[in-house]
């Protein structure tokens, strides 16, 4: 199974290479890449013409909820898989918050084995910090990571004991583990369905300040520093949480930090009509705030930008704005935010895609090859320029709690390869 | 809503008043008409006030009060909707727990929705009321001083009042806790928010004071009453720092010796009373605008 990709901008941010190639794929890795328009097609090749598109590694999203096992009426890992390959991701960190939670070994392979079995793109498993993501003793974490876990966070949840982020930040150095933190004061947040300003005041709900996140921001970079831990901040939100990063960052901290899609593209406003697809957990805050995040990416301060893609029910989503669960899915909607930074943001198509690969890669400390020979052929081809409409037809997640359904959004994943095979087309 | 929508449906609720004074109280506008009250929070004032304008409209109307409990995570509000529109209803008053309630059934129901009350988003017939009993003191209501005092935060009478205020051009001075002060209002609504109540109250030609909620002791917003009533409650003391004409409003139910002194309740100043009658006509005139008559 051969594929040449013709003609195409090579832009490999593992590599620093931003070029017009042609790339041959051979059984599963890249064979060949040489000057654009150069390699000769051979017989029974597949022949992908990219002139004026982009070539990237394969995405790598750091944080989606798959909602399987437990909660497959919203989301499973095939249509999950199906939504990440039509986003352009052939990797995708699952998190652990399921039905048993993914706590211990067992439940780690189980994902891992899914993953195999499905073939689609690879999911790799994030397990929970705490037993049962209750926030009081260390799950297995040696044992989880033995099995294939990646990373190790609560989810959707905070850890509010300062004691036990430091045990278990102190625990992970003897194993190399990186944690990922959802960084929330869940008290100053309580009760609250948006961020806490002008529009929450407007629309009479009640609101979760920046400095719910800020303050554990604050709080965890520095037992970061004290520990020597690899941590990596989920999803910030505020613009005082970016130069929290930065500081720690400054200091020799070995601290990482994303953007979820969502908060590049929208803010507060969105919520406005009461739109319950646009109640995010952390929420979408002001615009300084989102001018600040992607001031963040230019830094180079925020080396990832995740999907959080988080599907729920019409049951879950379809009521009152303070009766509604947080989460919006995304993974088919991410590229477009990468493509805005490019557009309208003076961020480099290196620096965007970035995000979504090489950011990443790092921060797991997996093994990315990029788009060099002899790596495993995971590639994604975009139109930078394309205008699409999110259709409900296009939906591939079984959930349409999407803030951009039925929206056009530019930037456009055509076709994903993994492991050397087409598993997307548009 | 402009000022003209506002001063259209207040000339109007003044006829209606009239009708409301007659031994008769009765039109026909409205007969045959179908109006659901939607009430999925206790209310007195309110429901009774939608009933009243119904019948006196002619129209038919029917209560269905959902208790709290019995509604478990806002579901069913989806399934009152649909039955709702089963039965054919020409209009559905609502008033519900959840802020954006009125627009969720709004976007699935064939009937004309009117909200009575939203969590604390808003609440716009008592702002149309308070702003017809302001009316009916003060000829004009451009640059007229106004004092809110209470629990801003949790009111949804207030921020209708300052929409309705900012619109008229009254300035409205704010004065509360600090914990029951949202940080943006002053931004949003256009008032000014004073350190405290005798700074907002001075001079002021209308002092209106919000309900305090008991809840608000148990989520470590304040202390206890006591210290709201010493702090914050107004008394005859502060009323004689008012402009000559001043009024006293409250939304209603009074906690007495708390939001305001017992005395001052009943006294001169208070225009509350009027408040209730002018809430009738208010329906009156709104049901009749938005069901019979031409659109405001």
């Amino acid at each position: 199974m051969s594929i040449l990709i013709q003609n195409g901008r090579l832009i490999d941010p593992v590599n620093a290479t931003d070029k017009l190639a042609d790339i041959r794929i051979q059984n599963g890795k890249i064979a060949e890449i040489a000057a654009a328009k150069s390699l000769n097609p051979g017989p029974d090749e597949e022949l992908i013409d990219a002139t004026g598109k982009w070539v990237s590694p394969g995405f790598i999203d750091l944080h989606a909820y798959l909602r399987e096992p437990g909660e497959e009426y919203k989301e499973d890992l095939e249509s999950g898989g199906k939504a990440a390959l039509a986003g352009g991701f052939t990797t995708v960190v699952v998190m652990p918050n399921t039905h048993p939670v993914i706590d211990n070994a067992e439940h780690v392979q189980y994902i891992l084995a899914r993953s195999r079995a499905l073939g689609l793109c690879e999911f790799l498993p994030a397990g929970a910090l705490s037993v049962q993501r209750k926030g009081k003793n260390l799950a297995p974490l040696a044992e989880m990571q033995k099995a294939g876990a990646v990373c190790f966070t609560d989810a959707d949840r905070a850890i509010a004991n300062g004691q036990l982020m430091r045990n278990a930040m102190e625990y992970s150095t003897d194993f190399g583990m990186t944690l990922f933190s959802h960084a929330q004061d869940e008290a100053l947040c309580s009760d609250g369905h948006m961020n806490e300003g002008a529009a929450s005041t407007r629309l009479g709900l009640r609101g979760m300040p920046c400095v719910a996140e800020e303050s554990i921001v604050a709080r965890d970079a520095m037992l970061a520093e004290y520990t020597g831990a690899k941590l990596h901040f989920s999803h910030l939100s505020a613009a005082g949480s970016v130069a929290r990063v930065a500081q720690a960052q400054q200091a020799g901290a070995a601290v990482t930090a994303e953007v979820g899609a969502h908060h590049l593209l929208l803010t507060e406003e969105d919520v406005d009509g009461f739109d319950t697809s646009a109640k995010l957990n952390p929420p979408l805050r002001t615009e300084d705030d989102r001018l600040a995040l992607i001031d963040g990416i230019r830094t180079g301060v925020l080396c990832a930008i995740s999907s959080n893609h988080a599907p729920h029910n019409s049951v879950e989503k379809d009521v009152t704005f303070a009766s509604a669960e947080f989460g919006a899915s995304g993974l088919q909607t991410v590229l477009p935010a990468a493509i805005k930074l490019v557009d309208e943001h003076d961020i480099s198509p290196l620096v965007a895609l970035g995000c979504l690969t090489s950011g990443p890669a790092s921060i797991l400390g997996l093994e990315s090859g990029g788009l060099a020979c002899e790596s495993t052929a995971n590639v994604t081809i975009i139109d930078p320029k394309e205008n699409w409409e999110f259709t409900p037809e296009r939906n591939l997640s079984k959930s349409t709690n999407s803030p951009f359904l039925g929206k056009t959004l530019k930037g456009r994943v055509l076709k994903t390869i993994a492991k050397g095979k087409v598993v997307f087309t548009v | 809503m402009d000022a003209a929508t506002i001063y259209g449906i207040l000339a109007t609720a003044k006829g209606f008043k009239e009708i409301s004074r007659r031994k008769i109280k009765k039109v026909p506008s409205l007969r045959g008409r179908t109006i659901l009250n939607v009430f999925y929070e206790n209310s007195t004032r309110t429901r009774v006030s939608f009933e009243l304008a119904a019948k006196r409209l002619s129209a038919d109307g029917v209560n269905i009060s959902a208790s709290g409990s019995a509604v478990a995570k806002g579901e069913s509000l989806l399934d009152m909707a649909q039955t709702l529109n089963a039965m054919q209803a020409d209009a559905v008053i609502i008033r519900h727990s959840s802020s954006g309630a009125p627009h969720y059934l709004a976007d699935r129901i064939s009937a004309r929705v009117i909200n009575a009350g939203d969590g604390l988003h808003e609440h716009p017939s008592q702002a149309l009321l308070d702003i017809m009993t302001i009316w009916e003191k003060f000829d004009e209501l451009d640059g007229l001083n106004v004092a809110i005092v209470g629990d801003i935060a949790h009111s949804r009478v207030a921020r209708s009042n300052l929409i309705a205020m900012k619109t008229l051009g009254m300035n409205v001075r704010v004065a509360g806790p600090a914990t029951l002060i949202p940080r943006e209002l002053a931004a949003v609504y256009g008032c000014e928010v004073c350190d405290s109540v005798s700074q907002a109250v001075e001079g002021a030609d209308v002092v209106m004071a919000l309900r305090l909620q008991k809840e608000r002791m148990n989520s470590g917003l304040l202390p206890s009453l006591r210290e709201y009533s010493v702090e914050y409650g107004i008394n005859a003391k502060l009323l004689k720092t008012t402009g000559d004409n001043a009024i006293l409003m409250h939304p209603g139910p009074v906690n007495r010796g708390v939001e305001l002194s017992a005395d001052i309740v009943d006294g001169q100043r208070s225009v509350i009373l009027d408040q209730v009658e002018n809430g009738v006509a208010v329906r009156c005139a709104l049901l009749y605008l938005i069901l019979g008559g031409s659109q405001p």
